[in-house]
């Protein structure tokens, strides 16, 4: 019986010949990522009773999530993770290069065959480029830090075929989306989701990375693509490194094969305070909004800033409401300034952040205050996410945004083109 | 043996509303993490949360975010374990990482409403919950192993040191 792309990598990193779901391995990753809870980390590797990390080389730290520091408490954290990783020798990136997803890929750090943990809840999005990765805790960290082993169970597997094309301004984001309402928040729970189909032989990378970045919101432990020659043709722009790619076996088993036809699909909406509370926007049009976010690691790439500007086509940001755009890295943010992107959205009225996770975490730049409603390309729009918990968030792709943004209520970007032409 | 009230609440309590984003990267003692336990899903909880008592969730418990707060808050307001349906990925890592028990007890689950008085025996394995009893299959050895140490650094520190 043929073997997943989970059982084969997990089998190969724990050097056995054969694993099979529901398997406790022990796994050596080939990369251990980090970000703003490093010293968190180091305080906890500190109890190990350990002093420096086994091999600091495997692992990178990368400060995102409260950047810069908006509080002296926040600067003490930055200041002591800079102390720790200047002592241990462990690759850094300072605040200002960009959300550590973002990062990660772009530095060609994880790519096909590799096995990388981090200690985010979206570090599946590296399946996006053939890694097989995960989300783990700050202890686990920690103990990463000081043996270079983990245990993980070795997961059942579930594919996703997306086929057909994608109708105008209709994007990856509604894509996963659209999959999240169907599954359910728990929908993959556990599960190693590998996607194929027509739809995905086509998928640039960045779109990819949408929906590995967004599995995690149905319960999936990793997501994959198989590497192919849009993959390899990215990590070659990026890297000099070979990777070994792991590819499932044609006959691999499966928990469950779920297709997803999506030639007829409308912008998706996900309504608060859950993920999978998913609505074609047709149901939720006409809501207002006072505040707009572009970016975040789920949809803060050159390609969603290009989207954002064609639908707002040179339309002043609507009477009212604020529009955020935070670039995913720097990359993107030099990229767009080179375009001219970044004049554009700031001659609408919009307000153009340093790269970073923006206010996604409701920790700094633009939270959300009692009773306001928020529209955003991120990926969570859990109660309190953005600010308040008496606020009410919306997710949606950036031309969902953009068009949110010019009118001041959630609108169909397809109908603003129209009126447009 | 964990004994207390139990807390019920539903289906994908999510980490975010366990202890929220804004507070994630802000250095906090246990006591402190303690009072913002649940602060987005039942501001009362934190007031009233006495050692022992046991939180009982749906499904996909504790799904979102990675943050480890998640289990400790819970830890350090004295909750004794953490019954549902179900468990995110991560938080049920972290719950036993921290040395919070979580157990998946369906029946259990439906049967507990918030208040009622639950019992746990953890050496016999099983939930006791007016009376009735709900066995519960012992956890893997590494996971007893982790959890009777106080978590994985504590075990892990006595790991390293028994090879030192």
């Amino acid at each position: 019986m043929g073997k997943t792309f989970a059982e084969k990598i997990l089998a190969q990193k724990a050097g056995l010949a054969a694993v099979e779901p529901g398997q406790i391995v022990t796994v050596r990753p080939d990369l251990g990522m980090s970000h703003d809870n490093t010293a968190a980390i180091a305080k906890l590797f500190g109890k190990i009773g350990r002093k420096r990390v086994k091999e600091p080389e495997k692992f990178v730290v990368i400060l995102d999530h409260v950047v810069p520091a908006a509080s002296v408490e926040y600067a003490e954290n930055h200041k002591e993770i800079r102390e720790f990783v200047r002592e241990q020798g462990i690759r850094f990136y300072d605040v200002g290069r960009g959300v550590c997803h973002q990062v990660v890929v772009e530095e060609g750090l994880a790519g096909p065959g590799d096995l990388v943990l981090g200690a985010d809840s979206h570090t599946p999005t590296y399946g996006a480029v053939g890694a097989f990765s995960a989300g783990i805790g700050r202890s686990e960290m920690a103990a990463l830090w000081a043996t270079g082993e983990l245990w993980l169970r070795v997961p059942t597997s579930l594919c996703i075929e997306l086929a057909g094309a994608l109708p105008e301004l209709v994007t990856a984001k509604d894509v996963i989306l659209h999959v999240i309402g169907k599954l359910g928040a728990d929908g993959a729970l556990y599960q190693s989701v590998e996607f194929t189909g027509s739809l995905v032989a086509r998928m640039a990378v960045p779109d990819r990375m949408v929906i590995t970045n967004m599995a995690a919101e149905m319960g999936a432990k990793n997501a994959f693509f198989a590497p192919d020659e849009i993959t390899f043709g990215y990590l070659a722009a990026r890297t000099d490194r070979t990777f070994t790619p792991v590819y499932p076996d044609p006959d691999a088993r499966y928990q469950d094969t779920i297709r997803f036809d999506v030639s007829r699909l409308e912008p998706q909406v996900a309504c608060p305070p859950d993920v999978d509370h998913v609505v074609p926007i047709s149901q939720v049009a006409g809501k207002r909004v006072d505040q707009v976010v572009v970016g975040t690691c789920t949809n803060g790439r050159i390609e969603d800033l290009r989207l954002a500007a064609e639908v707002m086509a040179d339309q002043p940001v609507a009477e009212g409401v604020r529009m955020l755009i935070v670039p995913a890295s720097r990359e993107v943010w030099i990229q767009a300034a080179e375009e001219g992107l970044l004049s554009l959205f700031a001659e609408a009225g919009a307000l153009v952040l340093n790269p970073g996770c923006g206010p996604c975490l409701g920790a700094h730049e633009g939270v959300l205050a009692p009773g306001e409603v928020g529209l955003a390309t991120s990926n969570r729009n859990f109660k309190g996410r953005m600010g308040s918990p008496d606020a009410e968030l919306y997710l949606g792709s950036p031309a969902v945004a953009a068009a949110a943004a010019v009118t001041g209520r959630i609108t169909d970007p397809r109908r603003l083109l129209e009126e447009e032409r | 043996m964990i004994a207390g009230r139990a807390w019920k609440y539903g289906d994908n309590v999510n980490t975010d509303v366990i202890f929220p984003g804004r507070y994630t990267y802000a250095r906090m003692e246990p006591a402190e993490m303690a009072k913002h336990a649940l602060e987005d899903l039942d501001p009362s909880f934190a007031r009233e949360v006495k050692p022992g008592d046991v939180i009982v969730g749906g499904r996909n418990f504790g799904c979102g975010s990675s943050r480890e707060q998640a289990a400790t808050c819970l830890v350090a307001a004295g909750v004794g374990a953490v019954v549902a349906k179900g468990f995110a990925r991560i938080f049920f890592r972290n719950a036993i990482n921290s040395g919070l028990l979580v157990l998946e007890i369906p029946d259990a689950v439906d049967a507990i409403q918030s208040g009622d008085r639950v019992e746990i025996d953890t050496e016999r394995g099983v939930l006791i919950h007016h009376g009735k009893k709900y066995p519960f299959p012992p956890l893997p050895g590494v996971v007893q192993e982790i959890l009777a140490a106080g978590g994985l650094i504590p075990y892990l520190r006595g790991q390293l040191a028994k090879e030192a």
